[in-house]
């Protein structure tokens, strides 16, 4: 049966967070109450993208977007929306030129987007593998199980150019192809959704929105190498990701498409899920293997590779969900579609996390070789609340930072190498003029330094030794010639250590050096944090032309170091002050300042 | 032994660990459980466990101790999170933090006095365009401002 209208309503974690769950509950009843549920479906999907400006409901065929939806504008919704044919103007993305710009394609967020990886999210129903099918889902594996021999899908990669998009950008033709040519009766297939990158969320959001990509990504790979048994390892913080695999698994298996005799093709192939708990080093692909059997997550030197052996010594294919996402679309689409998008060094499109100071937070999927510019200006709106661009970081905990003079090269997997950050995993934090690089510096430090599993000294000893000189300078006690120590420790642990979280820990602070040695220089030298963020090298003072003796300051002052009588001019004690900022926080006059 | 509180396992938790018992690779699942049904994994949990699944204590322990996600203490009534994450540290989750030990005298890691808040650190949530989030009890807030954090656990007081 045909419906007049459709409802799509995200249902991925941000916006399931801020009551999208009740949204649909409630168009649901308004539907029925108003006497429409036969002519409206209504879907909950995966994630749009957009963030920022979550809920998000999108009405088809009319392709209103709606933003920042509630609970209680159901009930509009339907009576205008779908009764009267009225859009609800106020809740349309751009309510000053309502009509011209609610359509999605009007939206700047998604116009350089392009979506390969993320093509079902916002657009069907991830429980309901019928949507996935109704959208070439599973013709990638009947192509695979009946058409193409081994060596045809393994050429096909090679023809796309896929290269993982865990971070390495190792070709995945490559990786099948060693698992493909050992001799074992047991081979394993494994999907890395491990993802513990701050601030990134991209296979999350592949996994909620789109599970039967990966599940049927999967089973190819399983086919071509010859394994019969895979297994997703994902984060137990992602419990909706792990529901909604286990529907489709399940739903998978009744439909013959995952199992024993795989659409009466002979082949068996089954998934389990293995939980992770916690620990961000196995993201790390011998780490992560050893987590699936049930050990401390310690990494392995290399080689052997897993695809040579791999779990329980067996050989094992690992790929990251997004480069799993990528495959049943070359597979229907071929490898030369693919390669044609994108660069000549790294083909097709990258998922980004984009988070931070920026106006548009969200998931945003673009060609290879799009800008930094683009991504951040034409996508992202730009810096929020009109502050100034200072650094986008890249990688995570072992990329770096990229500088307003780099946005314009084009994103690649070689490119960001070359300025000193790396693709990473896909997070991209944006940071603005409030923003200390050298806290920021810290930051991820300190995280690596939590992550790091112990295991060898330059990782477990060197992580240790740069904070402590971080701290140090935010403090007010560096010296220049620390500045000398953290590229040497740096550079050690780079060489030494035995794994990329080791081998990368230091970027970080080797990229904040080189790109913004005067900040460095300013804590070291001038005893002066520029943006105000490390507090014990910070001093509040009030200017006297602004201040109007209102006396709030010294009200709310915990430790009594402001002084003053009323309609007179303030003064703080330096010596009792412990730089609270409470002070700056209440003033209404902006007399207090930073230094 | 005498001395090491006897602890229960649901006749559920037993059935999913003789289930999982002749499975490879199986301790993280039965740990996982373990930790559903109590809330964290005390020492005579992992004493049952190893005896359970016929595995040394030692081993139990070690991988207890080197995952983030296992608690050895039990937690609050409403344990809090507080995202430290990368968007939510720029946009400044730690300050959250600072408040909420103001308002429960509650540092990060601890239980408060009654045992009806615990506080936790962690590393993304996944909702990094509501930054900065926190969650109590599993419910999300997010683009949580100073201001809002006693209105938020009054809800749970």
């Amino acid at each position: 049966m045909a419906f007049r209208n459709y409802i799509l309503v995200c249902g991925g974690t941000a916006c399931e967070s801020s009551h999208a769950d009740q949204i649909y509950q409630n168009l649901l009843e308004e539907c029925k109450a108003q006497g429409v549920a036969d002519e409206v479906q209504i879907v909950k999907t995966g994630c749009f993208g957009f963030c920022e400006q979550g809920p998000i409901v999108k009405i088809l065929p009319e392709d209103s977007f709606y933003v920042k939806v509630k609970p209680e504008d159901a009930k509009e919704l339907i009576s205008e929306h779908i009764l009267k044919g009225r859009e609800v103007t106020r809740l349309l993305y751009d309510k000053e030129s309502s009509r011209k710009n609610a359509r999605v394609e009007d939206i700047k967020f998604y116009q350089k987007q392009f979506r390969i990886v993320l093509r079902n999210c916002g657009f069907i129903d991830p429980e309901n593998i019928d949507e996935y099918i109704a959208r070439e889902g599973y013709q990638g594996l009947e192509k695979a199980l009946f058409e193409m021999t081994s060596e045809d899908i393994i050429e096909e990669l090679k023809t796309a150019g896929l290269r993982g998009r865990g971070g390495a950008g190792f070709p995945t033709w490559m990786k099948w192809n060693f698992s493909r040519q050992v001799e074992d009766d047991v081979k394993y297939v494994v999907c890395n959704a491990d993802e513990g990158d701050p601030g990134a969320y991209m296979d999350r959001s592949t996994l909620e929105g789109d599970p039967h990509s990966v599940l049927e990504a999967m089973t190819i790979c399983g086919k071509t190498i010859g394994a019969t048994k895979g297994f997703i390892y994902i984060r137990a913080e992602y419990p909706l990701a792990i529901h909604r695999l286990e529907i489709a698994m399940q739903q998978a298996r009744e439909y013959g498409l995952l199992g024993e005799n795989i659409l009466g093709s002979g082949f068996d192939f089954d998934i389990e899920i293995r939980l992770g708990a916690g620990a961000f080093v196995c993201g790390e692909e011998t780490a992560l293997l050893q987590s699936i059997e049930g050990k401390r997550g310690m990494p392995q030197p290399r080689p052997p590779f897993p695809a040579v052996k791999g779990l329980w010594g067996r050989p094992t294919v690992i790929n990251n969900v997004e480069t799993w996402a990528n495959i049943p679309v070359i597979m229907t689409k071929g490898g030369n579609w693919f390669s044609k998008i994108g660069t000549h060094d790294s083909s097709g499109t990258k998922v980004f996390a984009l988070t931070g100071k920026i106006r548009n937070s969200g998931l945003v999927e673009v060609p290879m070789g799009t800008t930094l510019r683009e991504i951040v200006y034409d996508i992202g709106g730009g810096i929020a609340n009109n502050k100034k661009f200072k650094a986008v970081q890249t990688g995570g905990p072992s990329g770096g930072v990229i500088t307003e003079a780099e946005l314009d090269t084009p994103i690649d997997f070689g490119s960001l190498v070359r300025i000193g950050s790396m693709m990473g995993s896909g997070g991209m934090i944006v940071m603005d003029e409030d923003d200390c690089i050298v806290d920021v510096a810290k930051f991820y430090l300190n995280f690596t330094v939590d992550e790091s599993c112990g295991k060898c000294a330059p990782c477990r000893i060197g992580g240790r030794s740069l904070t402590n000189i971080l701290e140090k300078i935010t403090s007010g006690n560096g010296t220049l010639q620390d500045l000398d120590t953290l590229e040497t420790i740096g550079e050690a642990m780079r060489k030494g250590s035995l794994c990329a979280l080791g081998q990368t820990a230091p970027n970080p602070v080797l990229s904040t050096i080189k790109h913004f040695k005067d900040e460095y220089i300013a804590h070291i030298v001038d005893k002066t944090c520029p943006s105000g963020t490390c507090k014990k090298l910070v001093r509040y003072s009030i200017n006297p032309e602004k201040c109007i003796g209102c006396t709030a300051c010294a009200r709310k002052c915990p430790v009594a170091a402001i002084s003053g009588e009323r309609k007179q001019v303030h003064i703080i004690d330096q010596s009792l002050c412990i730089k609270c900022g409470v002070c700056m926080e209440t003033c209404k006059f902006g007399a207090v300042e930073i230094h | 032994m005498s001395d090491i509180n006897e602890v229960t396992f649901s006749p559920e938790l037993v059935a999913f660990i003789k289930e999982w018992k002749t499975k490879q690779g199986n301790l993280i699942m039965v740990l996982h459980k373990v930790q559903q049904e109590h809330g964290y994994i005390s020492r005579e949990a992992a004493d049952k466990v190893a005896e359970l699944l016929d595995v040394p204590l030692a081993t139990i322990w070690g991988v207890v101790t080197f995952y983030h996600f296992f608690k050895l203490t039990k937690p609050g009534k409403h344990n809090i999170q507080v995202c430290l994450g990368t968007a939510c540290y720029l946009k400044g989750g730690q300050a959250i933090i600072d408040e909420l030990d103001k308002q429960l005298n509650l540092a990060v890691g601890e239980v408060t006095e009654d045992g009806n808040f615990s506080l936790e650190a962690v590393r993304c949530v996944g909702c990094c365009g509501l930054a900065p989030v926190m969650t109590v009890s599993g419910e999300v807030f997010g683009k949580v401002t100073k201001d809002q954090v006693a209105g938020i656990i009054a809800k749970f007081s």
